[in-house]
């Protein structure tokens, strides 16, 4: 166990440093998801009371196209100089790489919504009406159903042609009902019209339910020849 | 096995024509929503069909996760194909029974959004399947057959959360149903199934076919003298 926690730890600080110094992931999903935000924002014009009720769905589609950016790099630097190979003949716990990316790519994608967040408030007059406090826990659950499954997907998607189309096309199905259940719960906040804690427990299942199915079969497609 | 393959052609054949007369002919029209509810012999036998093929996908690829075996592949390519086209015969047939009866084509219900994600989670496969290499392409589509199963409890209990409008089950839903009408379902849904069964079975041997003859010509590939490459290579330097 030790010898996961501290492989984890290793390639988790790797990937923090470099992208401490490049800033290319979270450079691209910044500008990617205020687009988007403008772009919605524009098309719909919205007003304070319709944007609480559409705002939920505005701003998981947002970071989840934002979130398919950083996830289809996180495994190209690895494929560079075969760093993949070299680590597919050592003795490493496959598991550990993986937890390091998901948790890499959590990270990410929570700097990214801490700093859109203020950018959502401006451009949709938002402010939530129902227990605000519950909107951190539904933030950080739907970031981990994103980033377990596309950091999964990815890797799966690194042995096929044309990746980067691969990766939404295998992320999209599996996470509808991650995807329903993040924008429900949000809503359910924002307008405080009904209880958010069903899709809380079924964001919770769901994650369970994946990670756990990922440490199992991460192997296998580490492994894929 | 060669001589079973056109008995269970003929006979599919027969049931075929003989649910067909069934299905338009000889079952009662129902009493409110009239010939319509025909459509409902093609809808309800095409949705078993097609979870029927699903789960043996799903069957077929844990199968090839623990053994690796070759066959277990083929059944849950097969199955997937075939499977998504019973699924797409039921997306279609729904919507058309839909807008005279409920007067919507579309609605975010239980079982029609779950057919839905089945059918999107499935095309992904398939799309998986002829994206990747071809020495991975099992083991991905395995695994991503997990991932799906997986996921249908959890959508299924995303969308019980919301209103159900579709008619319940008739079978072991507490709905009721004409025993003359009941005789026609199961009739249908047998000769649906004879007929995917057919075609998974033709499907399975030209995928089996297919597959010595890539294998026959990449050893031949490989047996071929090597003066015609040195030939080539040196016509391609002169070029």
């Amino acid at each position: 166990m030790s010898a996961v926690a501290s492989l984890t730890r290793a390639t988790l600080a790797k990937d923090l440093r470099l992208e401490w110094r490049s800033k290319d992931a979270i450079n691209s999903m910044l500008f990617f998801s205020l687009l988007v935000v403008v772009i919605f924002s524009f098309s719909f014009d919205p007003t304070a009371e319709e944007s609480r009720q559409i705002a939920g769905g505005l701003v998981w589609v947002a970071f989840l196209f934002a979130a398919v950016v950083a996830l289809n790099q996180t495994w190209a630097r690895e494929m560079r100089n075969q760093v993949l190979d070299a680590y597919r003949v050592s003795p490493a716990p496959p598991n550990a790489l993986f937890l390091a990316k998901v948790v890499g790519n959590f990270i990410f994608v929570t700097v990214l919504q801490a700093l859109m967040t203020p950018l959502f408030i401006v451009f949709y007059n938002l402010r939530a009406l129902g227990p605000a406090y519950q909107l951190p826990i539904v933030a950080a659950l739907g970031t981990w159903a994103l980033v377990v499954n596309g950091t999964f997907f990815a890797a799966m998607s690194l042995r096929t042609r044309s990746r980067e189309i691969m990766l939404p096309l295998l992320l999209f199905p599996i996470s509808i009902p991650a995807l329903l259940a993040m924008v429900e719960a949000t809503g359910a906040i924002l307008t405080g019209e009904f209880s958010a804690r069903f899709w809380i427990v079924l964001l919770a299942a769901y994650d369970l339910v994946f990670t756990i199915a990922s440490l199992f079969l991460f192997g296998f497609v580490l492994q894929a020849e | 096995m060669k001589r079973v393959f056109p008995i269970l052609a003929v006979l599919t054949g027969v049931l075929l024509s003989y649910a067909l007369y069934e299905a338009l002919i000889a079952a009662p029209t129902e009493q409110t929503m009239g010939d319509v509810q025909r459509i409902f012999y093609y809808h309800v036998p095409s949705a078993w069909t097609a979870f029927i093929l699903f789960f043996v996908n799903f069957f077929a690829s844990i199968v090839y996760l623990i053994w690796r075996a070759n066959k277990a592949d083929i059944v849950a390519l097969v199955t997937a194909e075939v499977g998504v086209v019973f699924c797409t015969v039921v997306l279609v047939t729904g919507p058309i029974w839909a807008r005279p009866v409920w007067g919507i084509w579309w609605t975010w219900d239980l079982r029609l959004t779950l057919t839905l994600v089945l059918w999107l989670i499935y095309v992904s496969y398939l799309v998986l399947r002829r994206f990747s290499s071809s020495g991975q392409t099992p083991l991905l589509a395995a695994v991503l057959a997990v991932f799906g199963a997986l996921d249908v409890p959890l959508v299924y209990f995303s969308i019980w959360f919301f209103r159900t409008q579709h008619p319940q089950p008739v079978i072991g839903g507490g709905g009721s149903i004409d025993p003359r009408m009941l005789h026609v379902l199961l009739i249908n849904w047998l000769a649906f199934s004879c007929f995917a069964a057919l075609v998974c079975w033709s499907r399975y041997r030209l995928e089996v076919l297919r597959r010595d003859m890539d294998e026959t010509l990449a050893l031949e590939a490989l047996l071929e003298p090597r003066s015609s490459h040195t030939r080539t290579s040196r016509t391609e330097r002169a070029g």
